[in-house]
């Protein structure tokens, strides 16, 4: 049950049902792109409010489900835009209510105004993510896929969306109920032994439970690894620019802006606050915080400043370590990074190439913030520190949700203990014991918790029953 | 005539409920159609096995008669699965089928309170939807407060041996009619259920030089903790025998495939999956080429051979023919054929926890009724809806309902009403999430204080308990203090086969191995130095508790850590006059679900199949406001 209140909590539910009556409007692709949006509308009062407004062939308030109509949209006698409703009736919508899609031709001004022309007809705002808690309050999606969808509307860049849509349809469920279906089949060996102990049946060696089980675990770990991978597609990542003063930190941010948004001058201590800026890169968003340059410095307004860089490099995902190729690496700067974050977060970056070329100092990339040269390999450096060397295919399953990780890391627990519980020659109903613990975990994902299947197998599959 | 409690048959459920209640001191009138037929074996003459032991210990330990009769006719007794842990050991023995019978009527007989009426109920009787009486096939009235029925395979049984039909319960028995139809008409549901049975061969026919025997423990193990260990056995010892068929005998039995009531869609009933016919088995796994058969003894002075592992319903001259394929019975005489029967069941959503019906108050089903098969899990409902009729007669207001946690007992009635199931039901230990805890041999721990509570155990029986309950908590704790140095036990230790220590271990880490065994560890130590131990290994139950809860400490402790986080679910209850109809937000299939089954818990209803857990969610949420 918890794992239904990790996404939806219990004040929300109750929230919902008290605002379950209210019919809900929001824009449903992203806003301002696109030749089309689609504005969709949910609840009881939709068809009536859409059909107070829509002029076509015939009234959508006697419109079947699943149909389409042509017509526009009238507001205050002017005509608004040409548009296609899509019309659902409860229950075979997306919201499980009755619901109205609206494509209109996209301009930002046409969808404020049809939205505006429903504010005033009773309709309210959609939460975000809304829509998608009715959907899976009324039944009409799983958990996982619930949680995609939330992760959707929360995704900010391209892989994200791709991810988060891989997941919706499903690929991280069936990758995990047929890691479950293998679970099931080893326990449903396990208890044939214990209930079916009198019929002439070939029981499971215990060789084979052990070699079952690390087929599942390296499964299971496989998954685990994409979990950094899922974590920056989801959450994006956080670099630190930092170095001493001077060092080219602003030019390196607007650089990589391509706008000119941190003021640069050859003055050291010119960056005074945290300049946090976003921009994205392989469909992953870097969120980059330029810094004041670290010193010792009797200016108190520097001084804070310098408190505020060490705070960034304390949440960074990726710590930028710049260095003037001129004044060379610093060191004492060095170990204090590393006093504050572990050392493999760091990248040491030399800029300034452009002033003294062929010289050649110890670091991951040389780099102009200037010229632009090197940035090629910077990008990949900062790629590689944030998800590590390994390819991940956004077409393959991706744990990119905490509670996902969580739970697989619990059915690896319980699968490692019960491999222990076989070395230890115990009998099937303590291996049982950890590998159904472990089939729970798996179940939580996919919000899967039957307990006949097992038997239900055994029926299936073997010939007993004296 | 009126009894403060009637009791519709005098099977295995039926003689458990009648026996509880009359000692918890209410009137009974026992209404059975044939009273020689008490507690009679339908089938299979056995009692016991995976699971089913267990349901007998646990009956045993709440003061039901299951055990008792079993121990005094039984004529084979063996402990199954012997080379597993404690938690799957499980008690089987064959009856003397005329025996079991016996002492059953004895124990029935012989209880104050209980009146036996030959006659068959073919009417319920109701007002103000309370149960108020009955009506028989004999014309008489008998009123009540209280009615549980215990129709078996009785109610419009239907017998099928190939294409013939004959209307009975059991073979040479008449069906139950009337009483189905007067239920169906104060508005419950009832479906159709099938099961079969082998046929049977004369004991003198059969070849046993060539068969492989199996003979029964060296040691038998009685079920009941009320038996007398020094008389039993009570009788002598027998065994039993093992065989195979092969394809010859395979084809023909394909042979009569076209006169199979089954195959020809004549059975409407729904047979077991763990327990299908030889046709069944022969058609779905086809790729097995030979099937064993358990030959065994109906009784001591009977000539019948129970063939277990050919129940069939095929033409009798089918059966005849393909049994004589089989290796030792080429010369057998077939005395009856094997037969199915279909008979009428109360899907069991709707009787409570308690096995009252949801429907009529004062009204309990319990046994094959219910949708079960097997004698134990009917004796266990019976003993259930016994101690909750008289509890209710006696105007009492405690209910006696036993969790998932609690026994086998509980998680067979849990699923009933919660899973009302469609197949015959059969209890199986991989069924209980609990069943490391669910052992046989702390039935009398974890049940006697209910048992007790109820007047079906006595004091000194608790007493006795308690004190051991004493004896092996102090004697974990001292285990943990009491350490042995390495040149106090490595010797031991060696001689077992196990590492030898370094350092000194507490006797509790170094019960923990599996070559070791706490009876040789304790012999080491000082006896005089500690008087409890002296007192444990005196008290051979206290020593075997404290032995498995130190070995198998951590698993055990697993499952109750899973306990406590189930129980949270329990103890939020749901009111009985709760409206599922109004969640408005639930799926309309698990909102009928709900409603069908009136769960009483948010433990309960998470287990209705097809009840999400976003349902549940919702329900919590309209429980809290
Ligand atoms: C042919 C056959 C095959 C079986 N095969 C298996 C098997 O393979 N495995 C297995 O586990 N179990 C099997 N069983 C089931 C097992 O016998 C039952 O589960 C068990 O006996 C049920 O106990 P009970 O108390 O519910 O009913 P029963 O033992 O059937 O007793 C019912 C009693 O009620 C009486 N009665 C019924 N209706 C009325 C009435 N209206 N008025 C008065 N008296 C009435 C009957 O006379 C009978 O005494 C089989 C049963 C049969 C008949
Ligand atoms: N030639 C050359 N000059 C650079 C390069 N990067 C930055 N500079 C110059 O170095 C000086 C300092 O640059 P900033 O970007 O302000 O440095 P900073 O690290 O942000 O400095 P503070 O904010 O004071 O800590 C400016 O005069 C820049 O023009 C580079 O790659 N090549
Ligand atoms: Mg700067």
């Amino acid at each position: 049950m918890q794992l239904i209140f990790s996404i939806i909590t219990q004040k929300e539910l109750t929230e919902y049902l008290q605002n379950s009556e209210d019919t809900i409007v929001a824009l449903a692709t992203p806003a301002g792109v696109g030749a089309i949006s689609v504005i969709r509308v949910s609840g009881p009062k939709s068809i009536e409010v859409v059909d107070s407004i829509f002029e076509g062939n015939g009234r959508i308030i006697n419109a079947k489900t699943h149909t389409i109509h042509y017509g526009k949209i009238k507001y205050a006698n002017e005509v608004i835009d040409d548009v296609l409703v899509s019309v659902f009736r409860e229950p075979n919508s997306y919201t499980g209510e009755d619901s109205i899609e609206i494509s209109t031709h996209g301009s930002q001004l046409i969808v404020q105004k049809i939205i505006e022309s429903f504010l005033e007809k009773d309709v309210r705002l959609a939460e975000p993510g809304e829509f998608t808690k009715r959907a899976f309050l009324n039944g009409r999606m799983d958990l996982a896929q619930a949680e995609a969808v939330v992760d959707i509307i929360n995704s900010r860049t391209e892989a994200s969306l791709r991810g988060a849509r891989n997941q919706l349809d499903g690929i991280l469920s069936a990758k995990v109920d047929s890691l479950r279906e293998m679970l099931i089949n080893s326990s449903s060996m396990l208890e044939l032994e214990l209930d079916f102990a009198e019929e002439d049946l070939e029981f499971l060696p215990k060789e084979k439970v052990i070699e079952r089980i690390d087929e599942i675990v390296i499964e299971i770990d496989e998954l685990l690894k994409t979990y950094a991978f899922g974590k920056v597609i989801r959450d994006g990542v956080n670099v630190a620019l930092v170095g001493k003063p001077n060092v080219g930190k602003s030019s390196l941010l607007n650089y990589l802006l391509k706008e000119s948004r941190a003021i640069v001058s050859e003055i050291p201590g010119t960056t005074r606050d945290v300049i946090r800026e976003e921009f994205s890169l392989d469909g992953i968003l870097f969120r980059l915080f330029d810094t004041a340059g670290i010193r010792l410095t009797e200016d108190v307004i520097e001084k804070e400043g310098v408190f505020r860089s060490r705070d960034a490099v304390k949440n960074a995902d990726v710590v930028l370590f710049l260095n003037d190729i001129i004044d060379g690496f610093a060191n004492d700067l060095y170990k204090e990074l590393k006093q504050l974050i572990k050392e493999d977060k760091i990248l040491i970056t030399v800029n300034k190439i452009d002033l003294l070329h062929d010289h050649i100092i110890e670091c991951d990339v040389q780099i102009s913030a200037k010229t632009g040269e090197g940035i090629e390999s910077l990008f990949k450096a900062m790629k590689q520190k944030a998800i590590g060397s390994e390819n991940y295919s956004e077409k393959g399953a991706i744990v990119s949700n905490l509670r996902h990780f969580n739970a697989l890391k619990k059915a690896k627990q319980h699968l490692v203990q019960a491999k222990e519980s076989v070395q230890n020659g115990m009998s099937g109903e303590f291996i049982a014991v950890d590998l159904r613990n472990a089939e729970s975990s798996l179940g939580e994902i996919i919000g899967k918790v039957t307990t006949d299947d097992i038997l239900n197998n055994i029926f299936a599959k073997f010939c007993i029953g004296k | 005539m009126y009894f403060d409690l009637i009791v519709v048959g005098g099977g295995h459920a039926g003689i458990e409920a009648a026996h509880a209640a009359a000692k918890m001191g209410v009137s009974v009138g026992v209404v059975t159609m044939d009273k020689s037929a008490f507690g009679r074996m339908s089938c299979n003459p056995a009692i016991g096995g995976s699971a089913k032991g267990h349901l007998v210990h646990e009956i045993d330990a709440l003061g039901g008669i299951m055990g008792q009769i079993a121990d005094r006719s039984g004529i084979q007794f063996r402990i199954l699965n012997r080379s597993k842990g404690p938690a799957v050991w499980a008690g089987r023995c064959q009856s003397d089928r005329k025996l079991y019978s016996v002492e059953a009527s004895k124990i029935i007989s012989s209880t104050e309170n209980i009146t036996i009426v030959e006659d068959s109920v073919i009417e319920a009787i109701e007002e103000d939807r309370k149960i108020v009486g009955v009506r028989t096939l004999k014309g008489n009235e008998i009123s009540c407060k209280a009615l549980i029925v215990c129709s078996g395979t009785f109610l419009n049984g239907l017998m099928h041996t190939g294409l013939n039909a004959t209307k009975g319960g059991r073979f040479g028995e008449q069906p139950a009619i009337g009483l189905t139809e007067s239920l169906i008409k104060m508005g419950f549901e009832a479906g159709r259920l099938k099961t079969g049975t082998p046929p049977r061969l004369k004991l003198e026919s059969i070849n046993y030089e060539i068969l492989e025997e199996q003979p029964g423990d060296e040691n038998p193990q009685p079920f009941s903790r009320r038996t007398d260990r020094s008389k039993f056995p009570f009788l002598p010892q027998v065994s039993c025998w093992l065989t195979k068929t092969d394809s010859s005998v395979h084809q023909i039995l394909e042979k009569g495939f076209d006169r199979s009531p089954m195959f020809r869609g004549l059975i409407n009933g729904v047979g077991p999956r763990y327990c299908p016919s030889i046709e069944d088995k022969i058609v779905r796994f086809a790729d097995k080429p030979n099937h064993q058969i358990f030959l065994e003894p109906e009784g001591l002075d009977s000539d019948l051979i129970y063939v277990n592992g050919f129940s069939t319903s095929l033409p009798e001259e089918i059966q005849r023919e393909a049994i004589a394929k089989i290796p030792g019975l080429e010369n057998a005489e077939m005395v009856r054929p094997g037969y199915a029967v279909e008979y009428d069941y109360l899907p069991p959503y709707q009787i409570d926890l308690t096995l009252e019906t949801k429907l009529i108050k004062g009204l309990y089903f319990a046994g094959q009724i219910n949708g079960t098969s097997g004698y134990e899990e009917a004796a266990g409902q019976g003993l259930i809806a016994g101690i909750n009729a008289a509890l209710k007669i006696l105007g009492r207001k405690d209910e006696f309902v036993l969790k998932r946690s609690d026994a086998y007992i509980g998680v067979l009635i849990d699923d009933l009403v919660g899973k009302s199931t469609d197949e015959p039901y059969r209890m199986f230990t991989s069924r209980a999430e609990h069943r490391l805890l669910l052992r046989q041999d702390n039935a009398d721990r974890r049940l006697y204080e209910f048992g007790h509570r109820f007047g079906l155990i006595s004091d000194n029986e608790l007493k006795e308990m308690k004190e051991r309950e004493v004896l092996i908590t102090k004697s974990k704790d001292l285990f943990d203090e009491i350490k042995f140095k390495p040149d106090e036990i490595n010797n031991l230790l060696e001689s077992k086969a196990t590492n030898l220590i370094d350092n000194a271990e507490p006797v509790s880490k170094l019960t923990k191995r599996p070559e070791l065994n706490l009876r040789d560890l304790l012999q080491e130590l000082d006896l005089e130095k500690y008087p409890l131990v002296n007192s444990l290994l005196a008290n051979e139950k206290a020593l075997e508790q404290v032995e498995i809860e130190l070995k198998y400490e951590g698993y055990i402790q697993r499952q109750q850590d899973l306990i406590k986080k189930m129980e949270k679910l329990e103890e939020v209850k749901i009111p009985e006059s709760f409206d599922f109809l109004k969640l408005k937000t639930i799926s309309n299939e698990s909102k009928e679900k709900l409603h069908k089954v009136r769960p009483r818990s948010i433990g309960q209803a998470s287990r209705i199949s097809g009840v999400s857990p976003s349902d549940i969610s919702i329900l919590l949420v309209y429980l809290k406001n």
